[in-house]
This record gives C-alpha cells, sequence and structure tokens, in this order.
C-alpha cells in the first residue's frame, strides 16, 4: 500500500522508503524540495531525468520515481551531458554532493558549467564524506575535523558558488536544509533556466560532521544554519559586524548565454546544409 | 463569497520516523513530541497547518492531508 503525502506518493518510490539516510541528515530534506520543485513545474515525470554520481547523496535516485540514472563517482555530470547531448527534450537534473562533484568530479563540473549545457545541478553539501566515514572533504571548512583531519583540516574550503560562477554557470544559488522554500524556488527557478545551473543545498550530517567537530545533534545544526545563514540581498544593508561569521545564501547569478547543446545543434544544421548542396 | 479553507490534520508514519527531533523543535505550537522513539502529535486542534514539519522532516514521516 502507498505511503506518505501526496507529494511523496506521486514522486518517490515509496516501497524503498524509509531510506538509508542517518537520522537527522539534511538530504531527505533536500531530496523532498527537489521532488516539489518539479512537481510546482509540472513537468511530465517522462521527460525528467536524475542523474547522481557516488556518496550520500548520490543514493537519492534511488528513491525519486522518474528516469534514473546512478553512475560512478564524479561523472554524474559527464554521463549527463551524454544525455542531454542524445535527448535535448528531457529535463537533466544531476544530483551530486560535495565530495562528487569539487574532489573527484572537479573536472566535470568546471567544463559543465564553461559549456552552459542545459542540466541542473543539486549539489548536497554536507562538508564531509559520509558514507565512507567522515574523511573530510574539499568543502570541509578550514581547521574543522574529519576522520582524515583529526587535528583541523588546514585545506581552504572551496566555495562552490563561487567555482560555478568562475567557471562559467549561468544560474547560481545556495540555501540550506533550514530554509526549505527558498531552496525550493531556487531548484525549480534553476530546472527552468536554459543553460548550466547550480543549485548548493547545505545539508547537517550530524553523524560525522556534526559529531566529529562538536557541532551536536540534528537540531542543533539546523539550528546553526538559521542563525548564520545571511541572504545576499541582506548582507548588503547589514553592518559589517553583523556579517561576521555567517555565511551568504540566496542567488548568485543568474543571466543568459549561449547553450551547448543548441550550439551543438546548430553545427549539425550547418553541415547537413552544406552537404545537401555539394550533392 | 470568502473561500473557506479546509483544516487539514496531520498525519504520522511511525515505521518512517527516526527521531531525529527536527519537527519537534521547530513546530511552533509545540504539539509534537517523541514518544518511545516514534513521532507523537499530542494536540491537532492546535495545528496551525504550518507545513514546517512536513517541509523538513527528513523521513518524511509527518505530513498534512486534508480531511475526509
Amino acid at each position: 500500500m502507498s505511503q506518505g503525502s501526496q507529494l511523496i506518493q506521486d514522486n518517490f518510490r515509496d516501497n524503498r522508503l524509509p531510506h538509508i539516510w542517518c537520522p537527522g541528515c539534511g538530504h531527505g530534506i533536500i531530496t523532498r524540495a527537489i521532488a516539489q520543485a518539479i512537481d510546482n513545474l509540472n513537468l511530465d515525470k517522462d521527460k525528467v531525468c536524475v542523474v547522481s554520481g557516488i556518496g550520500c547523496s548520490s543514493r537519492a535516485t534511488g528513491y525519486l520515481n522518474f528516469n534514473t540514472l546512478h553512475t560512478t563517482h564524479g561523472r554524474a555530470l559527464a554521463f549527463a551531458t551524454g544525455i542531454k547531448l542524445a535527448r535535448p527534450e528531457l529535463k537533466v537534473i544531476v544530483i551530486t554532493g560535495d565530495g562528487d562533484a569539487t574532489a573527484i568530479g572537479g573536472n566535470h563540473l568546471i567544463h559543465s558549467a564553461r559549456r552552459n549545457i542545459d542540466i541542473t545541478t543539486v549539489l548536497f553539501n554536507n562538508k564531509i564524506y559520509g558514507m565512507t566515514g567522515g574523511q573530510s572533504s574539499p568543502a570541509t571548512p578550514y581547521h574543522e575535523k574529519g576522520t582524515t583531519s583529526p587535528y583541523g583540516t588546514i585545506d581552504p574550503d572551496f566555495d562552490i558558488c563561487k567555482l560555478a560562477i568562475g567557471a562559467g554557470a549561468t544560474y547560481v544559488a545556495r540555501s540550506t536544509a533550514y530554509h526549505v522554500p527558498q531552496l525550493t524556488k531556487h531548484i525549480q527557478k534553476a530546472i527552468a533556466h536554459k543553460g548550466f545551473s547550480l543549485v548548493e543545498a547545505i545539508s547537517g550530517c550530524p553523524t560525522y560532521y556534526g559529531r566529529k567537530n562538536k557541532k551536536g545533534d540534528a537540531v542543533d545544526l539546523m539550528h546553526f544554519y538559521k542563525d548564520y545563514a545571511l541572504d545576499v540581498k541582506m548582507a548588503e544593508k547589514v553592518d559589517p559586524e553583523k556579517r561576521e561569521g555567517k555565511f551568504l545564501i540566496g542567488e548568485f547569478a543568474n543571466e543568459e548565454r549561449a547553450e551547448y547543446v543548441d550550439e551543438y545543434m546548430k553545427i549539425v544544421e550547418r553541415l547537413r546544409q552544406e552537404g545537401s548542396q555539394d550533392e | 463569497m470568502a473561500k473557506v479553507k479546509t483544516k487539514k490534520m496531520v498525519k504520522t508514519i511511525p515505521e518512517w520516523c527516526k527521531a531525529c527531533g527536527i519537527c519537534v523543535a521547530f513546530c511552533p505550537v509545540k504539539i509534537l513530541k517523541l514518544e518511545n522513539d516514534k513521532i507523537v502529535v499530542t494536540d491537532q486542534e492546535k495545528c496551525t497547518n504550518c507545513m514546517l514539519c512536513e517541509m523538513r522532516c527528513p523521513d518524511y514521516a509527518i505530513y498534512l492531508e486534508e480531511q475526509e
């Protein structure tokens, strides 16, 4: 028998629930926000393809009831590029994590952004490698702990949104598992956007990140995001001392630029015409 | 004529609840609690249908549904 809210019944493989994520993990909240965004946009479910890599975040494709592809570590964007070029009519959504997308998959991320291919990436940033036991990732904040950095990591962390903008992404936003309505709105805009879009969704990992860094349980992490997130529009108005220690959420980029599949199809069309003239 | 909004009921799926306590902490009218590590609604009447519990439940174990 189907269980759960209408949204869950319509968009999830509810016979796979409950999911494997730890108690209080933000990934479930973000996955629901993705389903809500797709639902709000009224997309044909057969025209949605969700692709993921490897890691806690990438388990999401097992639960979402669309065309789904669970691929290899870091390579979700490479598979997604192939899908988009073969079937441009599909809405391709990539679900990836901070380790998956910025470490082993870093190159795929920057080049997908550079190409401005019409793919939406939702990056679940829990700031640690959860699945393999809490190793620090490129998104683990400077001087914070993981099992591979017991004295605090001395590797500065990536600002993933700035990285995506620098590489050429045309829609970039950040939200958290606490700020669900904003997160849903950003994902919705990202899916509707033509070109490469990235939404960084900050997720709480109470099991490793929270515990290793003595940041408390799931509720404490949610309070942290509530108290320390500052909207980018507000940030310009508030006093500098109030910005201290806070991180920015909101929309960082929203622009138009030539899209990769369009450009590719233009070449195909041009060569076709040139070929027919030769005959 | 003014639109009459029907009040929704809070429903729970105890088998899916992992007792993280997020809904309990953020319910504005404090009508949720954990009992034997499962979610329990203590007072349906006080619910304001704000949806915060449904949105923030990582396990989809609590949601609002229109009354039959």
